[in-house]
């Protein structure tokens, strides 16, 4: 079996005295678009924060491309290739949409994402491009989150709840626009309280339950039973 | 004729004011730290000039060539190495530690210049003036404004048309989202000090071109520096020289009508703009 993408093995966190996320294992790999499931409060959020460095763990406890990361601070894991959609979109009111979108090309990994190529993928963007980010309909910022996000070029994307509080008909749009970012070989995890949706664009599952892994299968695989089980703890 | 003079001495003052206050302005503005020594790092570089102008026996224009980048670097060290600890939550620690830095500062200086009063030798653009329509207008205040208004344009072309002022804002916006984006705000703080320092570096040359100085006298600076960002309105740069202004004026006004007035009418024109507008005249719009 090839190395993977990446590797968490035995993931605790911590909020001061709180802990949110116990021994947490997890593999990716390359390409794959991986969801998390998981009721509020489960750490799905946490568990995105440690990955990209806005929580710092134990070196070992995350895995990059073999290189243990989980020390490292958020901006030294953006160089090494992981992007964070994050909860609730905070764009940067300072910044116009087209700030925004170039300060996420700071790290200037090569690839194909560009400034272009975002406003290729939703073109609204290029008409509001100087307007304040924070000017823009919920679905336009969420659009504005996700291209920030592209345009380091990450190798690995982290979407965490980007269809949260958003219109269903631009859910829709939004998650058409998915196959094209995950085309151009990027590998995903995505965090998702519609699990319909979740299964619908992942290839693998894992579902949290109260800091800990309680599911993990590939989508064809689990069942809904499972799923229920996983989700709130109870045995269907 | 003479209220006018006052007033046009008042406007030209208030140049310096300015630039007391830019530094104070760009650092609450991109790491909301309140610097209580930055009157002290204004007298230090005036210092700085004065060892440079003694050393190289260059005119104090020509050794801000050296002040600046010393200054700069001083920001960048400090920063790093002790005020990004102080930064957090609690916004007790940073005045705290910069209050000590304060009285740091000035016991150093005592130490190395001792307590008399010195000053900077500019020659003969100290005495040279220009008479307008029956005024007379000192080149120095005169040049000194218009260091202060090609001072803050800069400063605002830095931070809304460069890469590095866009880092500023989006620290001053969210500093885990602009971590995520790979700016790394340790280095993103000292940087913004280093730039802040780079303009006391001027600030406090003009000062000491224009008055003797001594160990003792930058809290008076850093009050009037205070003033100015105040009145303008906090995060909004030309504010802060409209507040300079302001606060020149009244001075010149009030030492027109007593020459003992000159401080206090700054500070009563201080409160009344509080009063009135306690964000300040010109705060900065958010979006
Ligand atoms: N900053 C914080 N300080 C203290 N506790 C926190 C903090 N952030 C999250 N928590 C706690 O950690 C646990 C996991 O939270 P997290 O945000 O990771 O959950 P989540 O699965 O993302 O939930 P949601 O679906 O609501 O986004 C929760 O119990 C939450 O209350
Ligand atoms: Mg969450």
């Amino acid at each position: 079996m090839p190395e993977p993408l990446l590797n968490i093995a035995g993931l605790d966190a911590h909020y001061g005295d709180f802990q949110a996320l116990y021994g947490i294992d997890m593999t990716v790999a390359e390409g794959e678009v991986i969801a998390i499931i998981g009721a509020n409060g489960a750490g799905k959020t946490t568990l995105m924060r440690s990955i990209s460095g806005l929580l710092t763990n134990a070196a070992e406890q995350v895995a990059f491309k073999g290189r243990p990361i989980g020390n490292l601070r958020a901006d030294q894991v953006a160089y090494l290739g992981i992007a964070l959609v994050p909860e609730g979109r905070q764009l940067f009111p300072s910044l116009s949409v087209e700030e925004n979108l170039l300060l996420g090309g700071k790290v200037a990994r090569p690839g194909p994402w560009s400034l272009s190529k975002v406003f290729e993928l939703f073109p609204i963007l290029k008409e509001r491009r100087a307007q304040p980010s924070t000017s823009l309909s919920g679905g336009q910022q969420q659009m504005v989150a996700i291209g920030r996000a592209l345009m380091a070029n990450p190798e690995l994307i982290l979407f965490d709840e980007i269809s949260l509080g958003l219109a269903p008909v631009i859910i829709k749009s939004i998650y058409e626009a998915l196959p094209g970012i995950v085309g151009e070989g990027m590998t995903a995890m995505i965090v998702e309280q519609d699990i319909s949706k979740a299964l619908a664009v992942s290839s693998r599952v894992y579902c949290l339950q109260e800091g800990r892994v309680s599911l993990e299968g590939t989508t064809g695989t689990v069942t809904r039973d499972q799923i229920t089980a996983a989700y709130f703890g109870v045995d269907a | 004729m003479e209220w006018i003079n006052a007033v046009v001495q008042g406007v030209l003052l208030g140049g310096l004011y300015a630039l007391f206050a830019a530094g104070l302005s760009l650092i609450f503005g991109v790491m909301r730290l309140v610097n209580i020594a930055h009157g002290d790092l204004i007298v230090l570089a005036a210092y700085l000039g004065l060892s440079t102008t003694m050393m190289l026996g260059v005119h104090p224009f020509v050794a801000l060539l050296i002040v600046m980048p010393a200054m700069a670097g001083i920001g960048y060290v400090l920063q790093r190495g002790l005020l990004n600890q102080t930064l957090g939550d609690d916004i007790l620690p940073p005045l705290l530690v910069t209050f000590g830095l304060s009285v740091i500062i000035q016991n150093a200086l005592l130490e190395a210049y001792s307590a008399d009063p010195l000053k900077l030798s500019g020659g003969a653009i100290e005495t040279a003036s220009l008479s307008v329509g029956g005024l007379a207008i000192g080149v120095l205040p005169l040049l000194t404004f218009a260091v202060a208004v090609a001072a803050i344009a800069l400063l605002q072309w830095v931070f809304y048309a460069t890469s590095l002022g866009r880092g500023f804002r989006a620290v001053s916006d969210n500093q885990d989202i602009a971590q995520l984006m790979g700016l790394n705000r340790a280095h993103v703080f000292g940087l913004a000090m280093a730039l802040a320092l780079a303009v006391t570096a001027i600030a406090g040359i003009l000062l000491g071109v224009r008055t003797s100085f001594d160990p003792s006298v930058g809290g008076g600076r850093l009050i009037f520096g205070f003033e100015a960002v105040i009145i303008g309105g906090l995060g909004n740069l030309w504010g802060t020289l409209a507040g300079g202004v302001i606060l020149g004026v009244a001075q010149t006004i009030g030492a027109k009508i007593d020459p003992g007035w000159q401080l206090l009418a700054g500070h009563v024109a201080f409160l009344v703009v509080l009063a009135a507008r306690p964000n300040g005249l010109f705060p900065r719009v958010e979006h």
